[in-house]
């Protein structure tokens, strides 16, 4: 125990709201094993987003660092102090529920000023300071409206503000955006990094929207059935997914495989035409090797055209083209079988020599645009 | 809204569906109303139509309790009793509710003891109480083996009630509370109880009726000075005038008057809550 505690005092950022997570497990009485051995570290004053299907353990690891939850096993530190057992009001957390939880009884500023009234200070400090944190979210003018009287966004603020009054070092958020529209998701989720940004507090925001992650986020941990599959920077878990599974999760890529036939130069290559620059050492000869290509680094040509490269490239009919703005998204079904292939090509590039449904293309790529994957 | 044919009239099912909600209206009430209207009979009329005059003479009598036996002291036992049943049906009805919802080992059978009272003979089971003091040789009074009759029989109502209240209750509530730093009393006395107000009230207002109403369990348990159904009940047996209707139209009166309170509270909070905009 003691040894533990050093190391982690000793690895204490300079910023406070760090959170480590050692092997924890939360099985519940059905047996049910809901987060399966999990090891984390969250550095302190940085956005870190829980990623994952709905049932991967998101919420349920979220509501165990928040303490409305023990982890069956498995220690959970908050700048180097092993918090499981302790109730949520000592560790310094708050949470901002799914549903946000606003009292229904209670007027903006007395939901905001709850945890203060708690405390028992009195009536004018309280309301001081909640108007001041009222305004901090911009709803002064609606401070005594109920929580029903508001929109969906106001109700955020609100949950915000009451959250973040009782100065917590980490704040714990719920699938704070799923409730909204398209419109309010993106605007909150601005609002939400902003305050992240202003108060230099950990959040920790547990969500199942990639780009929403991506966003956002310092940190992005990816989960699946209970376990970390990835934690990364945003850019390194879009960019650089280690697995098959992190790749198709997050999207923007095409995942693809063939079995390893040489290598050279660090160079592996692979049946079907594909070659990939192996990271470490080489698996044996025949083993087969997934990697993944981003799809924005795929160029698009109609199939025969000269001066393509034979190597690094799926041929195949296209099924549909979507414009999408900025691009245009092509599905190709591969004639190699496998799964869908999809480019997304440059609207202007596109459109200087169209390829239309049903016609023979090629998507080819350089080999820098090629990442290994490892065995799930 | 009605569903009208193309031509503008209302389908046949219309008129008879109409047709029998009137005859139901007509059974409901109708009574009832020939009770209120009978009780302010004429000095000269009898227990029965036609109305030989108008007059709040026999609401008088009734006061006078000449021969209509003790009406106020049975008011003043009536009203003590059944206050206290709804007070001790909303408390003990709130708190199962709570715990109900642990889902604790053994609460499957236990809510099913509970609502088996709710089916249990009324009538039968204050005998069995009534036999059960007599052997103890204690004395039954509108106290001791009424109140404990009467409670047999709201708290599984006040249960069932609030079993709904709380499966409509969101534990998040809760949790923002505890999160926010709250005490279980503090998340108690300030979040559950004014969330559920609205369902508490509901159970204190099933309480007082059921209490101020019951017949069956207390008929046997009462002791000798009785509640007010018993007493009309025993009126009915020696008073032949239309006092007994006066009678009726009072209580009614007073069961109406405890109803409307109750649900203006419940609106007034509904009303807090959703409330007008606040400019």
């Amino acid at each position: 125990m003691d040894s533990t505690a050093d190391l982690s005092r000793t690895e204490i950022s300079e910023h406070a709201g760090a959170v480590e997570l050692a092997g924890i497990v939360k099985r519940y009485p059905n047996g049910h094993l809901a987060v399966d051995g999990i090891n984390l570290r969250i550095a302190g004053g940085s956005y870190c987003c829980l990623l994952g299907p709905s049932g991967c353990g998101k919420t349920t690891m979220l509501r165990m660092i928040a303490g409305h939850e023990n982890p069956t096993e498995g220690e959970i530190c908050i700048d180097g102090t092993d918090v499981v057992g302790q109730p949520p009001r000592l560790r310094g957390t708050a949470m901002m529920f799914q549903n946000y939880a606003l009292f229904p009884h209670l007027s903006v500023r007395d939901n905001v000023a709850f945890s203060l009234k708690v405390r028992g200070l009195s009536r004018t400090e309280r309301f001081r300071e909640a108007d001041r944190v009222i305004e901090q979210v911009q709803l002064t003018a609606l401070a005594n409206r109920l929580p029903l009287q508001l929109s969906g966004g106001q109700q955020q603020r609100v949950a915000l503000a009451r959250a973040i009054i009782t100065q917590p070092r980490l704040l714990l958020l719920d699938e704070p955006l799923s409730a909204l529209d398209e419109f309010l998701r993106l605007q909150m989720r601005a609002e939400l990094k902003e305050m992240q940004q202003r108060l230099g507090i950990t959040f920790i925001h547990v969500t199942h929207t990639q780009l929403e992650a991506v966003a956002v986020a310092d940190q992005v941990v990816v989960m699946s059935q209970g376990r970390v599959v990835q934690s990364s920077s945003a850019r390194g878990i879009y960019t650089e997914p280690d697995s098959a599974y992190v790749a198709r999760f997050m999207g923007g890529q095409n995942v693809l495989s063939g079995s390893l036939e040489s290598v050279a130069g660090g160079i592996a290559t692979l049946t079907g035409g594909y070659a990939v620059r192996l990271i470490g050492r080489a698996p044996p000869i025949g083993k087969n090797v997934e990697f993944a290509v981003r799809r924005d680094r795929v160029h698009l040509v109609q199939a025969g055209q000269p001066g393509t490269p034979g190597v690094n490239a799926v041929t195949g009919v296209v099924r549909a083209v979507e414009y999408q703005g900025i691009f245009v998204k092509a599905t190709l079904i591969p004639d190699l079988g496998g799964a869908e292939f999809v480019i997304y090509i440059d609207e202007g590039e596109y459109f200087q020599a169209p390829v239309g449904i049903g016609a023979r293309a090629t998507g080819w790529w350089n080999i820098e645009e090629a990442h290994l994957l490892q065995a799930d | 809204m009605a569903v009208t044919s193309i031509n503008g009239g209302r389908p046949w099912t219309f008129y008879l569906l109409g047709g029998i909600f009137t005859l139901y209206v007509a059974f409901l009430y109708g009574p009832m109303v020939c009770i209120y209207v009978l009780s302010f009979q004429g000095e000269q009329g009898g227990l029965g139509f036609p109305m030989r005059g108008a007059s709040m003479h026999w609401f008088e009598q009734l006061i006078e309790q000449g021969d209509t036996g003790d009406l106020i002291g049975a008011i003043a036992r009536s009203l003590p009793l059944a206050l206290l049943v709804m007070v001790v049906t909303v408390v003990i009805s709130f708190a199962a509710g709570m715990a109900f919802r642990a889902r604790f080992p053994g609460s499957g059978p236990l809510f099913y003891l509970v609502i088996a009272a709710l089916v249990a003979p009324g009538y039968v089971l204050g005998i069995g109480i009534g036999l059960m003091f007599q052997l103890l040789g204690w004395d039954t009074n509108w106290y001791t083996s009424a109140l404990g009759a009467q409670l047999s029989w709201t708290l599984p109502f006040g249960l069932l009630i609030m079993f709904a209240v709380f499966g409509r209750f969101n534990r998040s509530y809760e949790e923002a509370a505890r999160d926010l730093g709250a005490f279980p009393l503090q998340t108690l006395r300030l979040v559950i109880v004014p969330i559920l107000l609205p369902g508490v009230i509901a159970v204190a207002l099933f309480g007082f009726t059921l209490s101020y109403d019951e017949f069956a369990r207390t008929l046997q348990t009462v002791g000798s000075n009785n509640t007010v159904p018993i007493e009309i009940w025993s009126m009915t047996q020696n008073v032949t005038s239309p006092s007994i209707y006066a009678l009726g139209t009072l209580t009614t009166a007073l069961s109406f008057g405890v109803i409307g309170l109750s649900l203006g509270a419940i609106a007034l909070i509904q009303r807090r809550r959703q409330g007008t905009l606040i400019k």
